[in-house]
């Protein structure tokens, strides 16, 4: 092109020398300048190029990124569900129950020898604990939807009976889970709804033993082999009802009677919320039974009536950072039959060369009642201190009767180091019979492995 | 005795309220979230409040009286309230909520962080599915939202339609507060923090600040004097900007550690209800926003 323009140029000056000059510059010099617009105009069109590009390259990577957002979201939708059934197929023990383990130690000291006691006017019961180290009752639970309808579980206790260790099936039920209108059924062995504690396993309770009205009247809770139907009425508030038939064959009942369903019970539990701080819960049972050679001597009807109540508050409603718990439980025992004076733990030592036949089964109708108030203190979520006083009144006239109505007052402080563990102290000051006042001590470790729990109110 | 009883039926009976689908919330962001895509089309009880720790909650009677009368039950999971919610079906006897879709839990839904590959309660309290305080990240609220606007349409057919547009209309109006919250959040990058307990990884990953310690010095154990004079240095030295806790979590903590450093603590809402701004969960992320800029200010 150049080259052309330059032969051009020489032409034309050749034909006409002094014109060519002139016109020739001109013409270059348009020539420069259009170059430089055109060379000029690239540029701006490179600019411009290379800022849509950059401008592209934001649009992509903003793109990206929400992409990536979204994927994360998305994706997490779809693939959840594969990555949760994966390890069902992989692994045959998937389907394996829930397991917890719970496991206690005891230190105790007694003031008085714990083989020697004898609470005035309540023979029957639970063993005091013994005194110095001893481990409790160990306890396995297992349990598991069995399938779309049932539920089961089976709580196995390994505790010391004199010099064998012993196995027991403390529970082994199962529950419906699709009744309609609120109703559960439930079969197997299991602890009776009636009262509060009673249905509530020891590791839960927030002192080292039992009230004495839950050791003397229910040798710390009544459970046996039964069916039990309740229903949840469909209220605002909490309101339950329920009923129980069981065989009657642990304490206080004993000897299976009707024909194996011997005992039957009745509940009611009410309970509600004040705000989002304060809870209550009450309640009121009975549990009757038809007794054959009881533990403590006693063939014939009884009835035992339990009112319950707790109430809970806590800053926000967060009970385990701090708050008060304020639980008390009544109980009647009314009965209507013989006792065993001589088998009886209430009998008096019977002289063997005395010739004057005992008198074997003495006539009894009467009741007996205690009962105890137990407040605890959340200091935070590690410690927690409490007190509680524990009352029985004894009969006034039959083979049990005593003039003396036992007390015990105690207190204690709990340390967990988490939901799973914790160490417990407790002072008891036990007044069991006008001569008898026992002082005891016990520091105890309790701890739960496996299964986190779900425990009720 | 058996009139009693019968007078008692009827009043318990007659105090019930007509049937209407009732959603039961374990925590107040999915109240809100279903309040979001139901509107007034169903009843909603929200079983907590933002100043309660949902790993604590007690199986409370009344929140069994309410479990019985729920249609569907809407909580975050992986094992968040394990130690309550399944007590909770348990004694309430309904068939619609024990399993089948009437049970929800929104971990379903998205991916968590922090799966343990190891699972030791030696290292606290530990959740095997993964950290479940997943509301605090609005990307994983939305795909949550998507799935419970399909689980209401299946559960509550008649109101399908009104799910529908209303999931559109949050949709819409969720994405583009995330823009916003993500333009004003821009300045947290890369910024440092020390929290209470593990609550907020989600609300670091989207937000990108980083997280340089922890005054739990396991999950769920609480924090200890000698545990927190090591986060001393790590405060003064690393150039946190804030120590964070969530609106029911123990104040004194972190105030001690403030004070010793100068670095300010601040207690974020953590859910609906947290703060006075936080009434549902747009105002839960503004206020958030908001109280984090105001710390590197």
């Amino acid at each position: 092109m150049r080259k052309s323009l330059i032969l051009l140029g020489l032409l034309t000056a050749l034909a006409n020398p002094a014109l060519a000059a002139d016109a020739t510059q001109k013409q270059l010099d348009d020539l420069g300048a259009r170059i430089k617009a055109l060379e000029a105009n690239a540029q701006q069109l490179r600019d411009q190029a290379a800022a849509a590009l950059a401008a592209a390259q934001a649009a992509k990577d903003e793109l990206d990124k929400m992409k990536a957002t979204q994927a994360n979201a998305a994706v997490a939708a779809v693939s959840a569900p594969e990555q949760s059934a994966a390890p069902a197929g992989a692994n045959g023990n998937a389907f394996n129950p829930a397991i917890a383990v719970i496991m206690n130690g005891l230190y105790a000291y007694h003031s008085k020898d714990p083989g020697t006691f004898v609470r005035a006017g309540f023979p029957g019961g639970t063993e005091p604990i013994p005194r110095g180290i001893s481990v409790g009752e160990s306890e396995v639970s297992l349990a598991a939807n069995i399938d779309d309808k049932f539920y089961g579980q089976l709580t196995l206790s390994y505790a010391d009976q004199g010099d064998s260790a012993h196995t027991n099936i403390e529970e082994a039920f199962i529950d419906t889970t699709t009744l309609p209108a609120g109703l559960t059924l439930r079969a197997g062995r299991f602890f009776s709804d009636i009262g509060y504690l009673n249905s509530h396993h020891a590791h839960t309770d927030n002192f080292v033993d039992r009230p004495l009205v839950y050791q003397s009247l229910l040798a710390d809770q009544y459970g046996d082999d039964g069916v039990q139907v309740h229903w949840l009425a469909p209220t605002d508030f909490y309101l339950s009802l329920g009923g129980e038939l069981f065989r009657g064959q642990n304490y206080p009942s004993a000897g299976a009677g009707h024909q194996g369903v011997g005992a039957k019970t009745a509940f009611a539990h009410l309970g509600g919320d004040f705000g989002d701080e304060n809870s209550w819960l009450g309640g009121v049972s009975v549990l009757k039974f038809a007794t054959r050679n009881g533990q403590d001597g006693f063939s014939g009807d009884e009835t035992l009536y339990v009112a319950d109540g707790t109430w809970k508050w806590a800053p926000q409603g967060n009970t385990k950072d701090g708050g008060v718990t304020v639980r008390s439980e009544f109980m009647v025992d009314r009965r209507d039959g013989v006792v065993d004076t001589l088998s009886s733990a209430a009998a008096p030592p019977v002289d063997p060369f005395s010739l004057a036949a005992p008198e074997l089964a003495e006539p009894w109708a009467g009741t007996r009642r205690g009962m105890y108030i137990e407040g605890i203190y959340r200091i935070n979520r590690t410690w927690d201190t409490g007190y509680r006083f524990d009352r029985l009144w004894a009969a006034g006239s039959g083979p049990y009767a005593s003039t003396f109505d036992p007390l015990r007052h105690s207190v204690m402080l709990t340390w967990r180091n988490s939901e799973f563990s914790l160490l417990r102290l407790q002072y008891s000051h036990d007044e069991l019979n006008p001569n008898q006042t026992d002082n005891a001590l016990y520091l105890q470790y309790q701890v739960s492995l496996g299964a986190h729990g779900a425990h009720k109110f | 005795m058996n009139k009693i009883l019968f007078a008692f039926l009827v009043v318990a009976f007659a105090a019930t309220p007509a049937h209407a689908f009732n959603l039961f919330a374990c925590e107040p962001e999915w109240g809100a979230l279903a309040q979001e895509l139901a509107g007034d089309k169903i009843t909603i009880d929200v079983a907590t409040t933002a100043l309660q720790d949902t790993h604590q909650i007690e199986a409370k009677p009344s929140l069994i009286a309410k479990m019985r009368r729920a249609d569907l039950v809407v909580c975050s999971g992986a094992e968040l309230e394990i130690g309550w919610l399944p007590q909770l079906i348990k004694q309430a006897g309904n068939p619609r909520v024990g399993s089948g879709p009437g049970y929800f839990m929104a971990a379903t839904a998205i991916t968590t962080l922090e799966k343990p590959s190891q699972l030791d309660r030696a290292a606290g309290d530990v959740h095997p599915e993964g950290n479940p305080h997943f509301q605090m990240d609005p990307n994983r609220v939305l795909a949550i939202a998507v799935a419970l606007d399909a689980r209401l349409v299946e559960l509550d057919g008649a109101n399908a339609a009104t799910y529908k547009s209303r999931l559109a209309d949050f949709t819409t109006r969720w994405q583009a507060a995330i823009k916003k919250w993500e333009a004003r959040a821009a300045p947290l990058k890369g910024k440092k923090v020390i929290v209470h307990h593990m609550s907020w990884v989600y609300l670091e990953q989207w937000l990108g600040f980083e997280q340089v310690g922890a005054l739990e010095p396991k999950p769920g154990i609480p924090p200890t004097s000698a545990h927190l004079s090591t986060l001393i240095d790590i405060a003064k030295n690393q150039g946190v900007f804030a120590i964070l806790r969530a609106a029911y979590q123990d104040p004194k903590p972190g105030d001690w550690l403030s004070e010793r450093t100068g670095v300010p603590a601040l207690t974020l809402p953590f859910t609906v209800g947290g703060d006075d701004k936080s009434k549902d969960l747009f105002g839960l992320f503004d206020s958030t926003i908001d109280k984090l800029l105001g710390a590197i200010k």
